[in-house]
């Protein structure tokens, strides 16, 4: 049986080109990288053309890769020293930066065609840009609305062209963006009724941060990387 | 006198018809609504930056608390997403018991929904008779996982345990006499499938029940029939799913089209709508109760004949038995790395979905090979769904707003996560 990923995938190299780049899956999914300047582009296509038929976007979905493979706790000399919960944190880091890495944020697109019953992901680099910026989708999807809504408020990427593009799921007056790695987990404040003033004050957080469960990552011969499925043997 | 075009009104958040905290600002003319803007994130948790803190086991929990109503389907996507990365096979028996609680479940789901629906627009019995029902699979959550309501009874590789051969009895109070206590331990004597079997030979009569009270209802007609009619090419344009999709007539359910676990050896239907309004969206969760009806049966009827392990073997992943922990020093070993490390997952990155009571429940986890999640993205079906409020009552009388909040089915957890 031939599998259906895989005409799609020579389908989708063959009508876009250089525009669009297979990332290999381990798990059969399809994905490819999209640069962002040819979003629109990919993305019209892949929603217009009744060989790919893409009608339904299902998420949009930012990510941070800052701290991607960094692990907290060195495994091999562990040992000796026993196990032990104080966990170095890195410095935060502020984001005052004028440019980011260039691989740093991205957005991935998960798309469904309901005529053939298949599922792509497309994912586009933010580059180097302060504040990363991308094309909005929400005139080709649009229930891509809320979802680059919150992709805005959760990690600042800006959706250029979209209608409304207001914080969603954060307070109202909420500073920050609570999903970029280096923005902490318990947060920059904490709120209380200040019995004095008569009213709801900020302050800064007043817990400590701890790790329960240090962050490891081991190497496993049962993943190593000629078992994944590259586009040869998927 | 100066006279008023239209003005803003503020509808919640806590509003009894809000379905939990939304906030709606509300542009009305007269009592036509032009445009509502629904503020949302009163419950937002940040579920997903607390996931990456957290090795994988340790957020099963968190899943029972998106969708509060529709606990272990939303364990569900989550544990197949990391069965996805790991390649781990699920044992059968293991199968057969998770589609018959995400059945469970979805008669769960909607019979809170049919309740709180019906009680919005003016159906008061509705929530009594549903919440009746609801006890019975909340035994069953109790019995098989110990909670009513947030079980974390699904784990990467199957379900914790087994299904119990002993339900839990109603015990002697001052307010129910002997015969009374009998009447209701009745269905409680054997095992927890024999009571999930008398629950599913009864259950079809309740619906029938519910259907009397609501279906020809000329009140309940008048508040549904032709509210909020979405075509299906703008459901599926604004990334409708589940029963928002089928209510406009578009035959799509992951079940049959994507199946996962033994969903493909199952014999049921799917209802769709064809108006796509909100009194089609009601019958189709209407017949998706009597469906689910008959996929539990059927897993009852496989589940009593075909004993088996129920959770992998795979001790680097699923936790060793008590007793081969005793005399077993790879088991304790095992044991104590599951429990203070977890595992790691290979890098590499999944979208699991699975057809969740209000419509498609992804879950998209990027792992860099360490023992927690990299990033973890919940796609909640709820969301894309209040997303198109705005156009779904736009045109519509004030008081259409509460059906339109009740036909989305909306609820808060899942939408702010």
């Amino acid at each position: 049986m031939i599998n259906p990923y895989e005409t799609l995938a020579t389908r989708i190299e063959a009508r876009f080109g250089d525009q669009v780049e297979r990332v290999a899956s381990t798990c059969r999914e399809l994905t490819f990288e999209v640069d962002k300047d040819d979003l629109i582009k990919v993305a019209t296509g892949l929603r217009n053309e009744a060989d790919f038929g893409f009608e339904m976007l299902i998420d949009v979905c930012g990510v941070d890769y800052l701290d991607y493979g960094s692990d907290e706790w060195v495994t091999n000399s562990a040992t000796g020293t026993g196990f032990s919960r104080g966990v170095e944190r890195p410095s935060v880091v502020l984001d005052e930066a004028d440019e980011f890495e260039p691989r740093r944020f991205a957005v991935v697109y998960h798309l469904l065609s309901v005529q053939n019953n298949l599922r792509l992901r497309l994912r586009v680099f933010t580059g180097t840009a302060n504040p990363p910026v991308v094309r909005s989708v929400v005139d080709i999807w649009n229930g891509a609305n809320w979802f680059e809504r919150e992709a805005f408020d959760m990690f600042g990427i800006l959706f250029d062209g979209h209608p409304d593009l207001r914080r969603v799921l954060t307070d109202y007056g909420f500073i920050g963006h609570p999903f970029r790695k280096d923005f902490p987990i318990m947060g920059n404040v904490e709120v209380s009724y200040d019995a004095d003033e008569g009213r709801v004050v900020y302050k800064p957080v007043s817990i400590e941060p701890r790790t329960l469960v240090p962050r490891v990552i081991r190497d496993d011969n049962r993943y190593s990387a000629d078992l994944k499925d590259g586009a040869d043997n998927g | 006198m100066a006279e008023i075009q239209s003005y803003t009104m503020n509808f919640g958040p806590q509003h009894p018809a809000a379905h939990g905290v939304l906030r709606l600002v509300l542009e009305i003319e007269g009592e036509t609504i032009q445009k509502a803007d629904p503020h949302v994130g009163l419950l937002h948790r940040g579920t997903e930056k607390l996931v990456e803190s957290k090795p994988y086991n340790q957020s099963i929990g968190y899943m029972d608390r998106l969708d509060y109503v529709s606990m272990m389907c939303n364990e569900h996507g989550y544990v197949m997403a990391i069965e996805k990365l790991l390649g781990v096979e699920v044992p059968t028996r293991a199968q057969y018991i998770r589609v018959m609680f995400d059945e469970i479940t979805r008669i769960l789901n909607h019979l809170m929904w049919l309740g709180a629906h019906g009680l919005d627009i003016g159906a008061m019995t509705m929530f009594l008779y549903c919440f009746r029902e609801r006890e019975d699979l909340m035994d069953c959550y109790e019995a098989v996982s110990g909670t009513r309501m947030h079980a974390t009874y699904y784990r990467p590789g199957g379900v914790y345990r087994d299904l119990p051969e002993t339900m839990p009895k109603y015990a002697e109070s001052k307010f129910r006499g002997k015969k009374e206590l009998d009447r209701m331990n009745t269905a409680r004597e054997g095992s927890m499938l024999d009571f999930i079997e008398d629950f599913t030979v009864r259950f079809p009569a309740c619906v029938d029940e519910y259907e009397t009270l609501l279906t020809d209802n000329r009140i309940w007609k008048q508040r549904t029939v032709n509210i909020a009619v979405v075509s299906p090419e703008r459901a599926m344009q604004l990334g409708f799913t589940g029963p928002m999709l089928r209510g406009s007539g578009v035959e799509w359910d992951l079940r049959k089209k994507q199946p996962y676990e033994v969903y493909d050896l199952m014999d049921f239907d799917i209802p769709v709508g064809v108006n796509g309004d909100c009194y089609d969206r009601y019958l189709v969760r209407v017949e998706e109760m009597r469906q689910s009806n008959r996929i539990i049966k059927q897993c009852i009827d496989w589940l009593r004949v075909n004993p088996g392990p129920v959770i992998a073997e795979d001790h680097k992943i699923t936790p060793p038995t008590r007793v081969e922990m005793k005399d077993d020093m790879e088991s304790l070993i095992h044991h104590f790395k599951l429990f203070t490390e977890g595992y790691c997952v290979p890098e590499g990155e999944a979208y699991a979905a699975i057809e969740h009571p209000k419509g498609e429940f992804g879950v998209y986890i990027i792992s860099d090979g360490a023992n927690k999640p990299y990033r973890v993205k919940i796609r909640a079906a709820g969301f894309a769904h209040l997303s198109a409020m705005s156009e779904m009552v736009e045109g519509h009388m004030l008081a259409d707003v509460v059906a339109v909040i009740g036909t989305q089915d909306i609820v808060f957890g899942e939408v702010d996560r």
